[in-house]
């Protein structure tokens, strides 16, 4: 099971002197359980890929099903598959609208029909997956709160639907470190426990390589590399060619090996890379 | 999609319409309207559509893009044509029910169309072929000397900037927001009116709160570059008046004595 895509382009205002074609004859596949990054420049179409898994953009030539229903139309089936993706947009506290946190949260759940006790159920879940306390804050207002626990609150919103699928759009992007690394940490528990499949939208390498087991470049309306990270973060010429940096791991270790420490550049998690270098340290002392 | 619109209809280009000065071109317009109403002969008619269509392919817009600009005006035009067609006494041609068309109808109602549709394409070209900005900037100048009897010229036009600056930043928001609200099974095409006015609710709070920061971030960012209001501001782009200009002007009333030939002649 998973999400398809077949030979999808997508033009933006055809038909006018506007038009641009923002995705070009992209043809990839969604592993279920997988956590796929992609990545690209500014305008080189990953936000606009990422609306089309759950049908909020048609492709204007192709096909995208999800666990092998095309998700165009307005039948049943296809209204059906579409739910089973989530998205979190970019910014997603601009979305948030109730007065208070648990109502907020409700919101998706409830459009979705289900009972009260359901809802409550899931808003409790979803608040305990992004680390917020239920009791303590489901009363209070979510614009009385940090942007940090802003964000986390409507990105429960999503989760509360329990989709089968999570597209996250920047999920870290103007967050202050600690609130980066809190949120990458519930994402990843997330995944781990629920192996909930996580599509994840950013340009900042390093995120990605604590969390993608399969990255995805794009460039200009194409996906340039799909590669699981030991191949990608270390495939300098598409990285360059996509407008990205390598992790900083990766240019760590790379800048050592050029000032003459003999270490093995193969390595991008964070742990790794500090093992590496203690090694190289090691050996070149007891020589 | 919402962000497939565009708002005004400036088409970028370098043609002697896009060169002449904005408040130039207000004027002679206004001129251009009076004109329509006052020179109403076959021949005046005929003058004035050829003046147009030559100023629609001098200026280098796709003419198919001005038509457009007559689209949103179409049932008026043809509610116009149908009232006078059978509104007007005279010389029966048709019948259907209680209603007379008439041949003097049909006349005037096909020659005030003629006049809407060109006062329209007139228009269009102005806001084709001048920026919005430019065009507010003409408006504060030709405003001013009214300062003198309190109208506010300076604080309208900046409104008018700020009002116009900010639409295709609110509708690109608004866009984002109807997206993540979908995402989380809002719908917005069916059931009854109530359940659809409901509906905006989750649009419509996170969209007056951003208008709001947005509002309070741009007051602080104009605030921090010592804006005072338009006392003893000066312009990056001041509007001169040029040759092309004056050649503009000097047609324009070559043109209209023509006209009043045409008139008094009575063709």
């Amino acid at each position: 099971m998973s999400i398809e895509l077949k030979n999808v382009t997508y033009t933006y205002m055809r038909g006018t002197a506007f038009e641009r074609t923002a995705l070009k004859d992209i043809t990839l596949t969604l592993k279920e359980n997988s956590l796929t990054a992609i990545a690209g420049h500014t305008g080189s179409g990953k936000s606009t890929l990422v609306q089309h898994l759950n049908g909020l953009l048609h492709p204007t030539s192709g096909v995208v099903t999800v666990d092998g229903t095309d998700i165009a139309g307005k039948s049943k089936e296809a209204v059906d598959a579409r739910r089973k993706v989530g998205m979190v947009f970019q910014y997603p506290e601009h979305q948030l609208f109730e007065e208070t946190v648990e109502k907020d949260v409700a919101f998706g759940p409830k459009n979705m029909g289900l009972s009260s006790d359901e809802v409550t159920r899931r808003v409790k879940n979803a608040l305990g997956f992004v680390n917020i306390d239920y009791d303590n804050y489901k009363d209070r207002s979510p614009f009385q709160m940090s942007g940090g626990q802003m964000r986390r609150v409507a990105i429960a919103g999503v989760l509360a639907m329990e989709p089968k699928y999570l597209v996250l759009d920047e999920p870290t992007a103007g967050l202050d470190p600690r609130g980066r690394d809190e949120l990458i940490a519930g994402i990843m528990r997330f995944h781990r426990e629920h192996n909930m499949t996580i599509i994840l939208v950013s340009h900042s390498m390093d995120d990605i390589a604590l969390m993608a087991d399969r990255v995805v470049f794009m460039h200009d309306g194409r996906v340039l590399l799909d590669a699981p990270p030991t191949e990608a973060f270390f495939a300098k010429d598409a990285i360059k060619e996509a407008g990205l940096n390598q992790p900083r791991t990766v240019t760590l270790l790379n800048k050592l090996k050029e000032h003459g420490l003999d270490v093995d550049v193969a390595s991008f998690k964070v742990d790794d890379t500090v093992k590496r270098i203690m090694s190289a340290i090691k050996r070149r002392k007891s020589c | 999609m919402l962000t497939d619109i565009t708002i005004g209809q400036f088409f970028p280009g370098g043609s002697f319409l896009h060169r002449m000065d904005a408040r130039v071109k207000v004027i002679l317009l206004f001129l251009f309207i009076v004109a329509i109403f006052i020179f109403d002969t076959p021949g005046g008619y005929a003058a004035m559509c050829a003046m147009t269509l030559g100023l629609g392919i001098a200026s280098g817009v796709p003419l198919g893009m001005l038509a457009r600009s007559i689209k949103p005006l179409w049932w008026i035009l043809a509610f116009t044509f149908l009232i006078h067609l059978c509104s007007v006494p005279g010389e029966v041609i048709a019948r259907a029910w209680i209603f007379e068309m008439t041949r003097e109808g049909m006349v005037r109602g096909f020659f005030l169309c003629l006049r809407l549709v060109l006062l329209i394409l007139l228009s269009s070209l102005l806001t084709f072929t001048t920026s919005p900005l430019a065009l507010t900037d003409a408006i504060e100048a030709l405003l001013r000397p009214l300062r003198s009897v309190g109208v506010p010229a300076h604080e309208l036009a900046m409104m008018m900037t700020i009002a116009l600056r900010f639409v295709p930043t609110l509708i690109e928001e608004t866009d984002k927001i109807m997206k993540a609200q979908q995402s989380r099974g809002v719908d917005f095409e069916s059931g009854n009116f109530i359940k659809r006015v409901m509906g905006m609710v989750p649009i419509l709070v996170p969209l007056f709160i951003s208008a709001f920061r947005r509002a309070d971030e741009l007051a602080m960012a104009m605030e921090a570059r010592c804006y005072r209001g338009g006392e003893g501001r000066t312009q990056m782009k001041v509007l001169r008046v040029t040759h092309i200009d004056y050649t503009a002007i000097a047609a324009t009333v070559i043109f209209f004595v023509v006209l009043t030939v045409l008139k008094v002649m009575g063709i």
